[in-house]
């Protein structure tokens, strides 16, 4: 396909109808409308079934009936309406069914503020809702890659029976950038597990109560096999000028574009520094982290929190290198001046 | 008493023969008590399933109460639902499979208190679904308490003094807010107490099935029931209890019928035919590969800032697509977040020839300021040697900097002479075009073409750009013919 200059957030839409999305439930929230909006638009054009739900709980569960039904579905919000979607995103992890969740996030706590920050990091890569169970977390930090990881979480979903999260943030979802849809159709396929409401799904129940403690640990030992498998297969990074670097900054989302002009500058200045760019977050990324460590002094974890990611960076190489922070938060972008300012002051405090 | 022996004969069709899916060793038995409404009412599912040959088509949502285990029983695909969410889970699952007959079966917590938000919306779009709502005014499965369906005075574990208006308010009824709704089509209260009782909520559940085969939308199912366990009495007791107390409070009968008239609604297949699906997305195959016609090396780093209907936006959207069909890599991010600053719209655009990182312009090396308080909020952020377009026809003050390029230019003027004042945008990409020499007028123009909405403008906004890129300061009017 052609490149076609278009916003982060109507870009998931594109990638969702490629990739044979036929059910779009979602509910209003700044600063991810666009992708409702964009559902609402190009869904019903489709004979795909759009609806604007009478709130985030709703818009989570119909989701979860549509996966039940076997259908490729998603919903998508910020962070007040993760919080929200919490409850099903857990029962969607208990009944085991596939989903694919976009939350555009933006500051908070509460109703905080409709600028960018990465503080639902926790509330999406660590769980969220009750249980020990996962989601599938990627990372785009381009308007190419909201498409691409659209498509892909819809596949993670199906492949795990898993929800699979596109957690970005509000810059990344409001830029225009160009974009090269895949020239390919996704027709979803009938899943057999699935209740389709014929003869051969009849014999099939969707459910997360199991009454006896040996079944319901039967299905957190099938469930933590599945993380197991995802920590071993599906990690993934990008490097950004790491040969040689004594200092590694590691970030995800716009905070690693912003990272990258400061690391070109400081390395035009002659400071060896590169960067690990997250795409997953669970999966967390550590070999790559852990294979970096000996060679390197130190890391940097920055983001756009008071601290989440960095933990993850923490216990990903055991505490092997030390770890240095920096995060802002508010809503307010870090500049270029204000991350190579933080980089060099980690990198001379290790280095010198 | 012949009709109730018909429905509560041990095992109806439409139940499995064996509980298998049942915890415990007893797999003939429901685990519903003695007198319990729950197992007349699930028989009468059963049976109307089987009856009218849907029962492959069926999906049961179960909810969370004492039905919580009906997939225990009924033969047909089952969906467990969380808390109150029944009529969502049953609204996807009911678009996912428009030809399935969709079953959202609720108890009154369930329902009336923690769902009631979704059973409203279900109901007031009109979902192709039949709703059963087992109301026996308190909380089984927990062991007891209030539900918003108990009757004043009505004791329970959480109203041990019986239900108080002052503290709890009325008991709700459900039925009668559902028949108020535009989109429902059949609503009826029933209850499960004798057998000319049974017999009508046999017929109710029949209709609402029947309206769903049909298409003809939401049906609404309200059984008033027993439950002697938590009310503490016998099973005869519980039945005399409902006549004499439930139903005096939740009239039975029909309260909204729009069957005759209501028309069948289906729904379309999806579709996947990639020519439909590319045509639709508006994507285009790409000819040949793409190749970068631009010669332009290095970065330009643009903030274009205006009032709202000046155009910033789009005229920085502009420059980032004809970029893009020059080969080169582009950005633009909308005013977004603290840069925004002095009460403007704006935009930043980064053209490069290499990848962009931060989308975010902070220090610029082009400005276009189309009033007074963009010049303010940013003309000290344009890097030394930057260029500033100052809209001369909105801006009387000069640029306080020396060390920076400026060009006044009336772009609002222009536009207005040409005939459509909301084209100074284009006027300033003109200006842009000329000074910095990193586009080709061509590109923009096609652009335009593909893009601008209202076509009949598009030889005026070709003018305009032309115009900008003519203009030559010293001229009070941009227009050189």
């Amino acid at each position: 396909m052609k490149h076609e200059l278009i916003k982060g957030n109507e870009a998931v839409i594109k990638g969702a109808l490629l990739a044979g999305c036929t059910n779009y439930f979602g509910y209003p929230i700044t600063p991810a409308s666009e992708i409702a909006e964009a559902a609402a638009y190009y869904f019903p054009k489709l004979n795909r079934c759009f609806i604007q739900a009478e709130s985030e709980v709703a818009a989570i569960n119909m989701v979860y009936g549509a996966a039940a039904a076997g259908s490729r579905c998603m919903t998508a919000s910020s962070g007040p309406g993760l919080s929200l979607k919490q409850e099903g995103i857990s029962y969607l992890a208990g009944a085991e069914l596939p989903a694919v969740v976009v939350d555009v996030m933006r500051a908070g706590p509460g109703l905080g503020n409709v600028w960018p920050e990465q503080s639902d990091y926790n509330q999406i890569v660590k769980g969220g809702g009750h249980g020990s169970y996962k989601n599938f977390v990627l990372a785009p930090n381009s308007a190419q890659e909201m498409c691409d990881m659209t498509i892909q979480a819809f596949d993670i979903a199906d492949k795990y029976r898993c929800t699979a999260v596109v957690l970005t943030d509000g810059c990344i979802g409001q830029m225009m950038e160009p974009v090269k849809f895949p020239d390919k159709v996704v027709v979803p396929q009938e899943k057999d597990w699935a209740i389709h409401g014929t003869a051969e799904t009849r014999k099939n129940v969707i459910t997360s109560i199991y009454m006896s403690t040996e079944t319901l640990k039967d299905l957190n030992d099938r469930l933590q096999k599945k993380y197991a498998e995802m920590q071993t297969h599906e990690q993934r990074s990008e490097d950004f000028m790491v040969e040689g670097a004594s200092l590694i900054v590691v970030a995800y989302g716009i905070t690693s574009r912003i990272a990258e002009n400061a690391i070109k500058e400081l390395r035009a200045k002659g400071l060896k520094v590169g960067m690990i760019r997250l795409q997953t977050l669970f999966p967390f990324p550590k070999d790559r982290l852990q294979k970096a460590v000996p060679l390197i002094k130190a890391m940097l974890a920055a983001e756009m929190s008071a601290g989440q990611m960095v933990d993850d960076v923490k216990l990903a190489i055991e505490h092997k290198c030390p770890v240095e922070f920096f995060g802002t938060y508010g809503g307010s972008v870090p500049t270029v001046g204000q991350m190579s300012d933080a980089i060099e002051k980690a990198y001379q405090k290790h280095t010198s | 008493m012949e009709q109730t022996k018909i429905v509560t004969k041990s095992k109806p069709t439409g139940f499995y023969e064996n509980f298998d899916r049942k915890v415990g060793k007893d797999k003939k038995t429901t685990h519903y008590c003695p007198g319990c409404s729950h197992g007349i009412v699930q028989k009468l599912v059963a049976e109307a399933m089987v009856d009218l040959g849907i029962q492959d088509r069926t999906i049961f949502i179960s909810p969370v109460g004492c039905s919580v285990f009906s997939y225990y029983y009924l033969d047909a695909g089952n969906i467990q639902a969380p808390h109150g969410r029944a009529p969502a889970v049953a609204t996807g699952a009911a678009r996912a499979r428009p030809d399935s007959i969709v079953i959202s079966y609720q108890g009154d917590g369930d329902l009336a208190a923690i769902g009631t938000s979704e059973i409203l919306h279900a109901a007031n779009r009109g979902e192709n679904m039949t709703v059963i709502f087992v109301n026996n005014a308190i909380y089984g499965m927990t062991g007891g308490q209030m539900a918003p369906t108990t009757l004043v005075s009505q004791k329970t574990l959480t109203s041990p003094a019986g239900r108080l208006v002052e503290n709890d308010g009325f008991p709700i009824r459900m039925a009668e807010i559902i028949s108020s709704l535009g989109a429902p089509t059949y609503v009826e209260r029933t209850a499960c107490t004798d057998s000319k009782n049974i017999m009508r909520t046999r017929k109710a559940i029949r209709k609402g099935l029947q309206l769903q085969i049909d298409k003809k939308g939401f049906s609404f199912i309200e059984i008033l029931s027993a439950c002697p366990t938590n009310w503490k009495m016998t099973p005869k007791d519980s039945v005399q209890w409902i006549k004499e107390n439930l139903e005096p409070y939740f009239k039975l009968g029909v309260l909204k019928d729009i069957s005759d008239t209501r028309e069948a609604r289906s729904r379309s297949q999806p579709i996947f035919d990639p020519a439909t699906v590319f045509g639709v997305l508006g994507l285009k195959k790409e000819e040949k590969q793409a190749v970068r016609t631009s010669k332009f090396a290095g970065e330009r780093r643009l903030k274009i800032a205006g009032f709202g209907g000046q155009g910033a936006l789009t005229a920085g959207a502009l420059i980032a697509e004809a970029g893009m069909n020059e080969g080169l890599h582009t950005s633009w991010i909308p005013s977004y977040g603290p840069e925004m600053r002095g009460g403007t719209a704006n935009c930043s655009v980064i053209i490069s020839d290499k990848r962009v990182g931060t989308p975010i312009v902070t220090t610029s090396d082009v400005l276009i300021a189309m009033n007074g308080p963009s010049l303010d909020a940013f003309e000290n952020d344009v890097v030394k040697n930057g260029l500033i377009i100052v809209n001369s026809s909105m801006i009387s003050r000069k640029v306080a900097r020396t060390d920076v390029r400026v060009v006044y230019v009336p772009l609002t003027e222009i536009a207005s002479e040409l005939g459509l004042k909301a084209m100074a945008n284009s006027v300033a990409v003109g200006v842009f075009l000329q000074h910095e020499k990193i586009l080709e007028r061509k590109t923009v123009c096609d652009v335009l073409t593909t893009s601008l909405k209202k076509q009949s403008a598009l030889e005026l906004n070709f003018k305009a750009i032309d115009a900008g890129m003519t203009f030559k300061e010293g001229q009070k009017k941009g227009i050189t013919q």
